[in-house]
């Protein structure tokens, strides 16, 4: 049992929680105009970085909200975490 | 001594006398033999009392072992604790409590413990040398598996696992505290009461049944008292306080992210058996703000010759067996240490009436204090001495062997005591990838870089003395409290003294000539490193691997670092440089049982039940598991044969007369907002913006990919309400897909989604009489007409005040209905339907006949909506729309999946008239070679089709519709059931629709 | 309706999700008893549904996570998420609940959904009810982190359940109806693990 910041309910156990992978990927559109690469980067182009991940979660037997989370791949540290739509903000560890 | 049945068992009122219960005997037997002991015993101390020396053989040379230690690091004292379904191999006698009527069985010796022929073994030895996996059983290659591994398992395995079921449950549990403090010696007690008085919520968890730690095991004195009178009276303040857990025989074996620990309680592992309803184990996930690790240390041995007979023992555990326990290991013992605090050991046995022959210290001088005390006790003390070999059998340890300044002596022996010093218990300190720090005033690893929240305090940290740890502990339980917002008064500090702990490092007595074991429980010994470092196996990693040094179910507790430290040596690096192995958790054996917790059998997944599953039991319904559901598969009637004879009878009554059938598990999600139908639209291949209120419309919703994803009916009932349909299996994922986007693609759109699988029981009417069945259950004022309600016409009609809804939607192809009700009125609508539904001549029927139904109809299910068929194979590619964006559009567009040559959906029927067709089976051109290059797709879902009077089925064939009327072969290896079939439309039955439109 | 089960009237044709079932925990510490039927509404919305929904119910609505608000009619109103609610009350309320509802929403986007049928309601009760609870639920039910009146969505080992705590010893569990036997089961040994 990890424990993950629900930004609306606080922390709480993993297994309440859904991962959703990498966060802050765009649908491509209008669809009429986007070509081919912008959609295999959208479906299959993925990160996978050492170091801070942003990721998006769904708190799913609990308040049902996708969120972000901002997480250390390597530690397993939340470094941050914030609302859809929203940008990361600043923590006093870094970026 | 006094007792004949514990013949060493240290008279009580003696000066020393142990503190187990004298007035509690206890009885159990080993190997059969009945002993007694006491309560407050462990088995290993009770078998010490008896006078019980050999306890089992090696794991490779089934070598005599004895008991080693006291504690959880035990590598000889293995058993199989208790008979039948309860047997529990390698369990450690040092860690079990004894209790009344305890069975255990000494392991891996045949035919008995005390003549045990595969002691062969050791004249054989240079086969079982490191890396003999690898290299002696290798020829020829057949023959390991048939021939060698089995022998070589017998042989060398250790314990046998009972092949019964596990009687018992384990519970799972869940706790949180601001401070967690993991041991109870004299740093964790100090830790929990500077924590526990300042009022932070605090856990404290010991792995034995008393707090106290090397508290109990000691004649140390704390405020002028014996120190376990001040581990009882902490234990005590500790239980009274309220905002304090006291966790005994709790071992914390794992430290996890964001500050979680794993922690077992052997709630019933000290009876014979737990009581009623109590579980073995407890598996605690604890999430902690803060932790105090006061783990203590494991006192290290010495590799030596001979250092694996039965009477060779760690100094602190002859004295926990003293102090604590009140037994005598042994009545004339040499005492080998590296350190001072081996020498307590000499000066314990000495004051139990023991005769101590020397103490034998390698380091040219020590503190003048030692050898004082020692001369006044009448041990010789040989400094500058090893041991180089000790002498004995299965009745243990004859004499010992010692060297000084090259000139060998032999001393009579029955105890050897030894210590290389103590190394701290780091594990929970690298569980999370911290690497341990070298320490060379310790000679030893001390905690590196900490996990978040933890610190580390006591013996666990390199802090040996006793006041310093009672110091330590105070401060570190006060500082964790202070993290969380808790402050106290700091109480005075317990007076206690700091006794001397200098060492000098000692791995390996290298002058030693006999067999010199470094792990104990693998049967590594001192050659196997030094032909490890000979054949190239020299990082500490390969070290492990080549020869199996810590790899034991003791995960190299005694052994790794007397393992590195001796590779290093031969390598000429610095330990510092070396470095340790990290461990991974669990820091000891955990029951798989534990892990599984409550999540096993009935409660391993949740059965879920509709309204009317008693009455489809009570009608004789045979249930079928559909994802969690249980659902009617069939409702046989007495004289029939089969389920298929039952089956046709159901699909014949529905067809020609009604039949009803429970859907309540399809998925149903109520969608509302004045955006919802724009939504709709986006997430379906079809439009649902122009489905007019009061009607319903099959939708097919596509995966980002372009593959199907799921299908199902959608109901609008009002302008801004519409109710979605998705299939059983995927009803959870759905909602899920829907939240998904809606909330991270167009947050923008007011609409909301809401599971109401649950709030409806939903029927199907099917059959020509479905219409007069509902006429009559709604009675003669409602209007069920085609005009009033015409094929997918849905509405929302009260009956009799229950809120109903009805919708003219057909799987079957029949007529057909279904009547959604309200789930506490679902068992009493169904009755009532089916009583109704019996007058006229109907039956109630169960999925098998709708899958029959379904697939006479060519409706496409589960085993077509298989993650691999896009809308166009499904003959649904019409439906897509081509005006608008949806998820799935684009990549639905790329070529390949457009191509005229991907399989698409046809029907067979078997060439042969009356064979029975298999699903799975592949399609082949006629006289094709069964290979892969001539697959030409496979049969998807068969049944036999009383409608048809013959077995039909639906397959996906490479450019399918163009050969309606063409003979292939469908190959079907697996099953035996080769046959030819003919392509033909998937709609076997009323391919114009007339009857779902009567 | 037909004659079996107009004979029981509406009412006696109801079957709730414990009928069968055996709630006796055979324990000292826990008890479990049904909760009975209830009106249950789930509205889903903005801040401008909220308001108006508190305005007309004459409820402070809840605005954060755990929150829940309660009054002497017996309506209570459980915060789930951001933008959801779950609204019990006695039964016979639905009517008039609804009506009120419907008439302060009006043209605020918002959802309103009867899931009244949909929900099974069990209490919980006893001096080592948390510890039962625990067994299964990942949450610190410590008083002070979890006191009287705090409600969330969670788990029950695998089923999903919304708790809430009504008293110092008693939990309301609320799960969908289908999960109630798995869930009174594993309560059950919870309970007994607990003596």
């Amino acid at each position: 049992m990890l424990l993950i910041l629900c930004p609306y309910c606080g922390p709480r156990a993993e297994i309440e929680f859904r991962c959703g992978g990498e966060s802050h990927i765009e649908r491509p559109g209008p669809y009429s105009e986007v070509d081919d690469g912008a959609w295999a980067d959208y479906l299959f182009t993925r990160k996978n970085p050492k170091g801070e991940h942003r990721e998006r979660w769904l708190h799913a037997a609990g308040c049902r909200q996708w969120f972000n989370v901002a997480r250390d791949t390597v530690s397993h540290t939340i470094l941050a975490v914030y609302p859809m739509g929203k940008t990361r903000p600043p923590t006093e560890a870094g970026t | 001594m006094s007792d004949m049945a514990q013949p060493n068992r240290l008279p009580a009122g003696g000066a020393i006398e142990g503190r187990v219960d004298r007035n509690r005997p206890l009885a159990f037997t080993f190997d059969g033999k009945s002993y007694s002991g006491y309560a407050g015993d462990t088995l290993a101390s009770a078998l010490i009392a008896a006078g019980v020396k050999l306890i089992g053989r090696s794991f490779k040379y089934h070598r005599p072992r004895g008991i080693f230690s006291a504690g959880p690091e035990e590598p000889n004292a293995l058993i199989e604790l208790r008979g039948g379904a309860r047997r529990e191999p390698n369990t450690r006698a040092t860690t079990i409590e004894l209790y009344d009527g305890l069975e255990a069985a000494s392991q891996n010796r045949w035919p008995s413990l005390a003549f045990d022929i595969l002691a062969i073994n050791q004249i054989a030895s240079p086969l079982f040398v490191g890396g003999f996996y690898y290299k002696t059983f290798m020829w020829p290659a057949s023959f390991w598996e048939k021939v060698y591994e089995p022998l070589i398992r017998r042989a060398a395995g250790l314990g046998r696992a009972s092949e019964s079921p596990d009687p018992d449950h384990y519970e799972k549990a869940y706790a949180f505290c601001d401070v967690l403090v993991v041991g109870s010696g004299p740093a964790g007690l100090a830790a929990a009461l500077a924590a526990g008085r300042s009022g932070a919520r605090v856990i404290l968890c010991e792995d034995d049944a008393q707090l106290g730690g090397r508290l109990l095991s000691e004649r140390q004195t704390i405020d002028d008292a014996p120190a376990h009178l001040f581990a009882a009276a902490a234990g005590g303040e500790l239980r009274s306080l309220p905002n304090v857990c006291v966790m005994s025989r709790t071992q914390v074996f794992g430290a996890y992210d964001s500050e979680v620990y794993g922690a077992l309680e052997r709630v019933a592992d000290h009876v014979t058996a737990p009581a009623a309803g109590v579980p073995r184990q407890r598996f605690w996930h604890i999430a902690a703000k803060r932790c105090v690790n006061a783990m203590g240390a494991t006192e290290r041995p010495i590799v030596f010759g001979g250092n694996d007979r039965p009477g060779v023992m760690l100094a602190s555990a002859v004295r926990t067996y003293l102090n604590r326990f009140g037994v005598l290991p042994g009545r004339k013992a040499v005492v080998f240490t590296t350190n001072d605090d081996g020498w307590r050991t000499a000066a314990d046995l000495v004051a139990a009436g023991a005769q101590v022959e020397a103490v034998v210290d390698p380091r040219a001088s020590v503190d003048e204090n030692l050898t004082k005390a020692a001369a006044a006790g009448g041990v010789r003390v040989l400094l500058g001495g090893y041991i180089v070999n000790v002498t004995g059998g299965a009745r243990g340890v004859t004499s010992a062997i010692v060297s000084v300044a090259g000139k060998r002596q032999i001393l009579t022996a029955d105890l050897v005591a030894v210590s290389g010093g103590w190394n701290p218990q780091v594990a929970l300190t690298t569980h999370r990838g911290g690497k341990p720090r070298w320490s060379d005033a310790l000679s030893t690893f001390v905690p590196g870089d900490l996990p978040d929240g933890m610190t580390v305090a006591g013996a666990a940290n390199g802090d040996l003395g006793l006041a310093e740890s009672l110091r330590k502990g105070s401060e570190a339980g006060a500082a964790a409290a202070a993290a969380c917002g808790f402050s106290a008064a700091p109480a005075p500090q317990p007076r206690a003294e700091d006794e001397p702990t200098a060492v000098a490092p000692l791995w390996h007595v290298a002058e030693s000539r006999h067999k010199a074991f470094v792990d104990l429980q693998n049967d590594v010994t001192a050659d196997d490193i030094t032909l490890a470092h000979a054949e190239g196996f020299r990082s500490i990693e390969h070290l492990k691997r080549y020869t199996t040094l810590g790899m034991a179910t003791d995960q190299g507790k005694t052994s790794n670092l007397n393992g590195h430290a001796m590779m290093a040596a031969l390598t000429g690096q610095a330990m510092s440089d070396v470095g340790t192995i990290l461990s991974r958790p669990p820091h000891q054996p955990v029951a798989i049982g534990a892990f599984a917790g409550h999540h096993r059998d009935r409660h391993f997944r949740p059965t879920r039940h509709t309204a009317g599953h008693a009455w489809a039991l009570e009608n004789g319904a045979v249930m079928v598991e559909a994802g969690p559901w249980l659902r009617p598969q069939y409702f046989p009637r007495s004289g029939e044969k089969d389920w298929l004879t039952t089956v046709v009878r159901e699909v014949r009554t529905v067809r020609s007369v009604v039949g009803v059938c429970d859907v309540s598990t399809l998925g149903r999600i109520d969608i509302q907002g004045r955006d919802a139908a724009a939504f709709l639209d986006r997430v379906y291949v079809n439009t649902f913006s122009t489905l007019p209120v009061g009607k319903a419309r099959y939708g097919v919703m596509l995966r980002e990919d372009g593959f199907v994803m799921d299908d199902g009916t959608t109901s609008r009932f009002a302008e801004d309400h519409y109710v979605m349909s998705t299939t059983t299996a995927n009803a959870a994922k759905i909602m899920q897909h829907l939240e998904f986007c809606h909330q991270a693609l167009w947050p923008e759109l007011d609409v909301s989604m809401v599971s109401v699988t649950e709030q409806w029981s939903q029927y199907a009417v099917a059959g020509p009489k479905a219409r007069e069945l509902l006429m009559q259950l709604y009675g003669p004022d409602v209007d069920l007409s085609n005009d009033a309600l015409p094929y997918m016409g849905c509405r929302e009609i009260p009956l009799r005040g229950i809120p109903t809804r009805l919708f003219r939607i057909s799987f079957s192809g029949e007529l057909a209905y279904e009547l959604a009700v309200p789930a506490r009125y679902g068992a009493a609508v169904l009755e009532a339907l089916m009583a109704l539904c019996g007058a006229l001549g109907g039956c109630p029927y169960g999925t098998e006949a709708q899958s029959v139904m379904r697939i006479e109809k060519g409706h496409v299910a589960g085993n077509e909506l298989n993650g691999q068929t896009v809308a166009r194979d499904l003959g649904l590619g019409r439906m897509m729309s081509t005006k608008r964006d949806y998820i799935g559009r684009v990549m639905a567009g790329r070529p390949a999946l457009m191509a005229p040559d991907r399989p698409t959906l046809v029907g067979i029927r078997p060439v042969e008239k009356g064979r029975r067709l298999t699903a799975g089976a592949h399609i082949l051109p006629g006289g094709a070679a069964a290979v892969a290059a001539n697959d030409q797709g496979y049969v998807t879902s068969v049944a036999y089709s009383p409608t048809c009077e013959g077995w039909i089925g639906l397959a996906l064939v490479v450019n399918g519709p163009a050969r309606h009327g063409e003979r292939v072969h469908a190959f079907d290896a697996m099953r035996n059931n080769d046959q030819d079939v003919v392509i033909c439309s998937p709609v076997f039955v009323d391919p114009e629709g007339v009857r779902l439109r009567g | 309706m037909s004659d079996v089960a107009a004979s029981k009237g509406a009412e006696a044709a109801r079957r709730g999700p414990f009928a069968g079932l055996n709630l006796d925990t055979r324990a000292s510490g826990v008890t479990l008893a049904d909760a009975g039927p209830c009106a249950r509404f789930l509205l889903r919305g903005g801040g401008a549904a909220a308001l108006a929904v508190g305005m007309a119910l004459h409820l402070d609505m809840p605005r954060e996570a755990y929150g829940c608000a309660t009054d002497d009619a017996g309506r209570a109103m459980l915060w789930l998420g951001p933008d959801e609610w779950m609204l019990v009350a006695p039964e016979d309320d639905a009517a008039a609940l609804t009506q009120k509802l419907d008439a302060a929403l009006n043209d605020l986007a918002h959802a309103l959904t009867d899931i009244s049928h949909r929900n099974a309601g069990l209490i919980v009760r006893g001096p080592q009810v948390a510890d039962a609870i625990n067994a299964g639920c990942p949450l610190d039910l410590d008083i002070k982190a979890f006191p009287v009146g705090a409600c969330t969505r969670t788990l029950l080992a695998k089923a999903e359940i919304v708790l809430w705590r009504i008293e110092a010893d008693a939990f309301r569990i609320e799960t969908t109806r289908s999960f109630a036997p798995y869930v009174v089961a594993l309560l059950q040994q919870a309970a007994r693990d607990q003596d």
